[in-house]
This record gives structure tokens, C-alpha cells and sequence, in this order.
């Protein structure tokens, strides 16, 4: 039995379908991203799951449990990182992980769980006065105090510097290592990728593909390559291949052989001596792979 | 499989919790325990020495007062704290935080309401104290049990009504209004601020049909010298307690975890996910 089972899960608002008959597992140990834009769905099936929104149609098992019916021995076993919630700001860091981490069977040590989010320095001071990121941080030391076997992550390092972005990896990373189950939501694939064993794809409420990271990537093989056009040379001097797009002094080349390309136009830059302006190598984006999907790049 | 806490081990961290929470908040401290002390003083200032005639005779300004304003002071802590506070918690998602782990409802707002008595009982006895050191209050010790009684069945019956009166609340912006804008008027024909002395019909039924005026009156008997006995006032303490089970049953309607969802929160989620 999987940790985690969606089966046509439909969710509407009214008239509007939010969530549209969509299924999927997440084995026991396993991370699953959820990947899609704003407004896609990813809040809402995550709360169905967590059993904070009922749905309209479809099963749902955590845990073997009904989220919709399951009570408090339910919410001991799963951490919760919402999307946007505020803590009492008159709290302590540390107050505030005694409170919460109170209500729970076995919490975790406070001390260590504000080690772990890299909140020491801020143990004490009120919550009011911490950053938008800081607060993100406590958000993730609350949602994993309770020592949870199912963690749900909403949008966990949205509001990050790209440092604490790569912190909050890390974290979620060792968690992981601990046999817990995450399911997280995202809007960058590289963040997915990083992260997620498994990765499914909403577009408009519907499930379009799923697979791994790598797999996703494939399916948008293409390398972006981009740089300013030196003064005073042509698209012939630099030896660009035909598939790049120049417009103006700007330089932009898709490509699924980027080794050989840069070493043919930057071993011409060379040998004039020129210089490559804003010269960047792009991987394949959550974009790249809507295009690939024939979906709308941006809803 | 281990245990979940004892419900009263959960409780009393609750209402630590919620009692740190409400003294370090700075408006919460002004509004409850620090206005109705300047009212003690100006009123005590600007009628001091006076009397003050009610249908039992005649009698002291400060005991009248004390009364009312110990009496309005434990109501601020628990009917109008709560109508305020519990929309902005409830918009903030800190109650949807708290739901999202495993604190029964009944301990989280229990700890809640407990707290919010213990900040009544902070506020009666410093009216009280204030009261007797400055103004001659005299408290007649065979009337101290009727008190208690009546302030502890006004102050659950006032927490219950505001949890009640909380849940209809559409949003945090309007919940300071909303509080102060049904406790406020009302406190004006209810014997608070000033005696009614034959006031229009309509106003007197007003005092007589809310709770607050019967709960004033009940605290203002245990202070009242021309009141001969025990002091207790038992057809206004029921009445008030009827009033706080008809909000504890509308509270169990209304109440919810969930943020409003109304313009503001989508717009508000549209700005957060820029
Ligand atoms: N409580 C609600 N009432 C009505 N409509 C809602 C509600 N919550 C969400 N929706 C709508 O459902 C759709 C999906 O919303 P959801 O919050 O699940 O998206 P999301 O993928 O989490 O987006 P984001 O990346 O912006 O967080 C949106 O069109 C949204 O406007
Ligand atoms: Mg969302």
C-alpha cells in the first residue's frame, strides 16, 4: 500500500474546476513534486490531502486514512507547511516550538529542530521581528516539529534567498533520508529536480504528465544558449549555426548538442579575440517543458 | 504506540500560551485593562463625592462606578477581545495552523477562554484595588461570594457570546469595529458610563433584552450599600447565563479554522503568488 493514494480527484469552486480528475501514489520514503504555475491546482489538492478542504469527487487515502473523516491521530502523523500562514507574532522562535510542538505524541527536541531550519541566532527573539524568510524557516520548523512520517511542503522556499533556497534542499533532503514522506508543490523545476523523486505536472487542474525530473527534462532536450553580438560582427564571423535567432545584438540559440555549439562559437570569439557579453547556457525550465507538452507556456 | 498529553496538561500550556500572547500585545493591554482605569480615575475626578440614584435608593458614585467599570472591564477581556482577536487569527491562518495539528478544538479554545478570564479577574482586582486605595470603595465581605459568582458567570457567558459574535465576523478588518461598535452603545444604557435616569422607553427595553446591563447591575448590587443581604441578583445571572448558552450554541455553528475567502483574501493570494 502506498503512503500517499489520489484517485480522480475532482475539486470545484462553484462553477469552476479546480482539481480535474486527477490520480497518483506516492510510495512510503518517496518525495513527489507537484509542478505547475499559479492558479493550477497545486494548494488545493494539497489540502484535500492534509484535510483541510473536502472534495467534490474521487478517493483519498493518507496513510491509509480518509483525510476528510481522519482526526487527531491523523494530524500527529503528517507536518503541514502551508502555503501563507502567520504565527502569533508576540511568540518566541522558541516559544512558539514548545506551543505547537506540545500538541503532538513524540515532537522533536526544539533545540535541534531550530538548529536543523538555521534559526539559532533567532531562538529568542520575537517572531513579529523576523524576515519573510525567516519566518518561511519557522514555517518549515513547525511543520516538522511533530516528527511526522508524511510531510506536505506548499511552496516551501518560495521567499528565499537563493542561499537559504539551497539550505532548505538540504533539509528537506536529510528529512527525507529519514524515511519521510514529502509531497511538495513548486513552481521551478530546478527546484523540483533537486528535490523530487518524482515529479507530476499541472496545467488548469489536470495531471498533464509524470515522471522523473530526468524524464521531464528529456522530454524539452533543448539547451538554450544566449549572448550579445560583439560590435561590428556578423552572425557569419562567429560560425552560429543555423538555428540561432539574432535580434538586434542579441543572440539566442536552442540546441541539443550545446558542447559542440559553444566550442565552435566561442573558439571563433576566441581566435578574433573577442569578448561574449552575457554569455549564459540554460537548461530546460518548467516553460521549455509546457512548450514541449503542447501546453500554454504561461496560463 | 506512545500517548497523546492529558487534555489538562494541553490545557494549562494553552493557556499560558494565550495569556504571554495577549500581555505582550501592546493594544490587547491598553484597551482592556488600561481605559477602563482612566475612566475609573476621570469619572472619580469629574463626580467624585456625588450620589447616585437607582430604583433601590440612594448611593455613592465610586461604589457605582467601580461596579460598572470592573463589571465593563471583565467584558472587554473576554466578549470584545475575542470578537477581535479571533477574525485576525483566523485570516492570518493561525488558526488554520492550529488546526493543522492534532489540539482538540475544545482545548485550543478552552486554553483561549481560560486565558481570557484570567486577564477579567487581573482587571476586576486592579479596578477594585484602585477602588479601595484612591476612591473609599468599601467591600462588604459578606457579598464577596455573590461577586465571585456573578463575575464568574458573566465573564463565560461574555467569552461565549464573543466566540459567538466572532464566527459571523466576515473578516479582520472589520472586527475591531464590529466589537466596539456593539459593546460600546450598549454600554451606554447599561448603567456604565452614566446612570439612566428615567431614560426614553426604548432605550431602558435595550438595556434590558442585551446581557450586559443585567450583568453590570448584578456587580453593582455586590457593591451597592442600599442592596440588603447576600447580594445575589439571581434573575440577572440567569438571564445572563441563558445568553451565554444561546452563544455557545451559535458559537459551535460559526465557528471555523478556515480564512475568509472573501475579495480581500483572493486579491491577497494573487499578491503573495507574484
Ligand atoms: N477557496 C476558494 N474558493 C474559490 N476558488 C478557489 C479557492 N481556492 C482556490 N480557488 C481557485 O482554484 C484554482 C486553483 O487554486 P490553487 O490555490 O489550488 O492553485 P495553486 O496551484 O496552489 O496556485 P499558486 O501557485 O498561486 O499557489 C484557482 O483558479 C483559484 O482561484
Ligand atoms: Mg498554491
Amino acid at each position: 500500500m502506498s503512503t500517499v493514494e489520489v484517485h480522480g480527484l475532482v475539486k470545484d469552486y462553484g462553477d469552476h474546476r479546480a482539481v480535474d480528475s486527477i490520480s497518483f501514489t506516492i510510495a512510503a520514503g518517496e518525495v513527489y513534486g507537484l509542478l505547475g504555475h499559479n492558479g493550477a491546482g497545486k494548494s488545493t489538492t494539497v489540502e484535500i490531502l492534509e484535510g483541510h478542504r473536502h472534495r467534490t469527487a474521487g478517493e483519498v487515502r493518507v496513510l491509509g486514512m480518509d483525510p476528510a473523516h481522519a482526526g487527531r491521530e491523523f494530524r500527529d502523523r503528517i507536518g503541514i507547511v502551508l502555503q501563507s500562514s502567520a504565527v502569533e507574532r508576540e511568540l518566541t522562535v522558541r516559544e512558539s516550538l514548545n506551543v505547537y510542538g506540545s500538541c503532538y505524541c513524540a515532537p522533536r527536541p526544539v533545540a535541534e529542530v531550530i538548529e536543523m531550519v538555521g534559526l539559532t541566532e533567532k531562538a529568542d527573539a520575537r517572531i513579529g521581528s523576523l524576515s519573510g524568510g525567516q519566518r518561511r524557516r519557522l514555517d518549515l520548523a513547525l511543520g516538522i516539529i511533530g516528527d511526522p512520517e508524511v510531510l506536505f511542503l506548499d511552496e516551501p522556499t518560495t521567499g528565499f534567498d537563493p542561499v537559504a533556497r539551497r539550505q532548505s534542499w538540504e533539509l528537506v533532503e536529510r528529512l527525507c533520508a529519514d524515511g519521510m514522506t514529502v509531497l511538495l508543490t513548486t513552481h521551478y523545476l530546478d527546484e523540483a529536480e533537486h528535490l523530487a523523486d518524482r515529479v507530476g505536472v499541472l496545467v488548469g487542474g489536470r495531471l498533464v504528465t509524470e515522471g522523473t525530473p530526468a524524464e521531464l527534462m528529456a522530454m524539452s532536450p533543448l539547451t538554450t544558449i544566449t549572448f550579445t553580438l560583439p560590435p561590428a560582427t556578423s552572425a557569419a564571423t562567429l560560425h552560429l549555426p543555423s538555428t540561432a535567432v539574432v535580434d538586434g545584438a542579441s543572440v539566442q540559440i536552442e540546441t541539443e548538442r550545446p558542447t559542440q555549439v559553444l566550442a565552435d562559437v566561442t573558439g571563433a570569439a576566441a581566435a578574433l579575440g573577442l569578448e561574449l557579453d552575457s554569455l549564459t547556457v540554460r537548461r530546460p525550465s518548467l516553460e521549455d517543458v509546457f512548450l514541449a507538452l503542447g501546453g500554454e507556456a504561461s496560463p | 504506540m506512545t500517548q497523546f498529553p492529558s487534555s489538562a496538561r494541553l490545557w494549562f500550556i494553552q493557556t499560558r500560551y494565550q495569556f504571554f500572547t495577549f500581555t505582550r500585545s501592546k493594544v490587547g493591554m491598553f484597551f482592556t485593562l488600561g481605559l477602563p482605569t482612566v475612566m475609573l480615575v476621570l469619572f472619580n475626578a469629574l463626580f467624585g463625592g456625588g450620589t447616585v440614584d437607582t430604583p433601590g435608593g440612594s448611593w455613592s458614585v465610586q461604589q457605582f462606578y467601580t461596579g460598572g467599570l470592573a463589571a465593563f472591564t471583565a467584558v472587554s477581556a473576554t466578549y470584545t477581545n475575542l470578537v477581535n482577536v479571533v477574525p485576525i487569527r483566523r485570516d492570518e491562518g493561525i488558526l488554520k495552523r492550529w488546526r493543522s495539528t492534532p489540539v482538540p478544538l475544545g482545548v485550543y479554545l478552552g486554553g483561549w477562554i481560560t486565558s481570557a478570564l484570567l486577564v477579567a479577574v487581573c482587571g476586576v482586582v486592579l479596578q477594585l484595588t484602585i477602588g479601595v486605595t484612591f476612591y473609599d470603595l468599601t467591600i462588604d465581605l459578606a457579598k464577596v461570594p455573590a461577586m465571585m459568582v456573578t463575575f464568574a458567570v458573566g465573564v463565560t457567558a461574555f467569552a461565549m457570546l464573543g466566540l459567538a459574535f466572532a464566527g459571523v465576523v466576515p473578516d479582520a478588518d472589520s472586527a475591531p469595529a464590529a466589537a466596539n461598535a456593539t459593546i460600546l452603545p450598549l454600554a451606554f444604557v447599561s448603567d456604565v458610563f452614566i446612570p439612566l435616569d428615567n431614560p426614553p422607553r426604548w432605550l431602558e427595553v435595550i438595556g434590558d433584552v442585551f446581557p450586559l446591563k443585567p450583568f453590570v447591575n448584578a456587580f453593582q448590587d455586590t457593591l451597592n450599600p442600599t442592596v440588603t443581604g447576600s447580594g445575589f441578583n439571581a434573575n440577572a445571572l440567569i438571564y445572563v447565563a441563558l445568553w451565554g448558552v444561546f452563544g455557545a450554541i451559535v458559537a459551535r455553528r460559526t465557528f471555523t479554522w478556515e480564512p475568509s475567502t472573501g475579495g480581500r483574501s483572493r486579491s491577497r493570494r494573487r499578491r503573495r503568488s507574484r
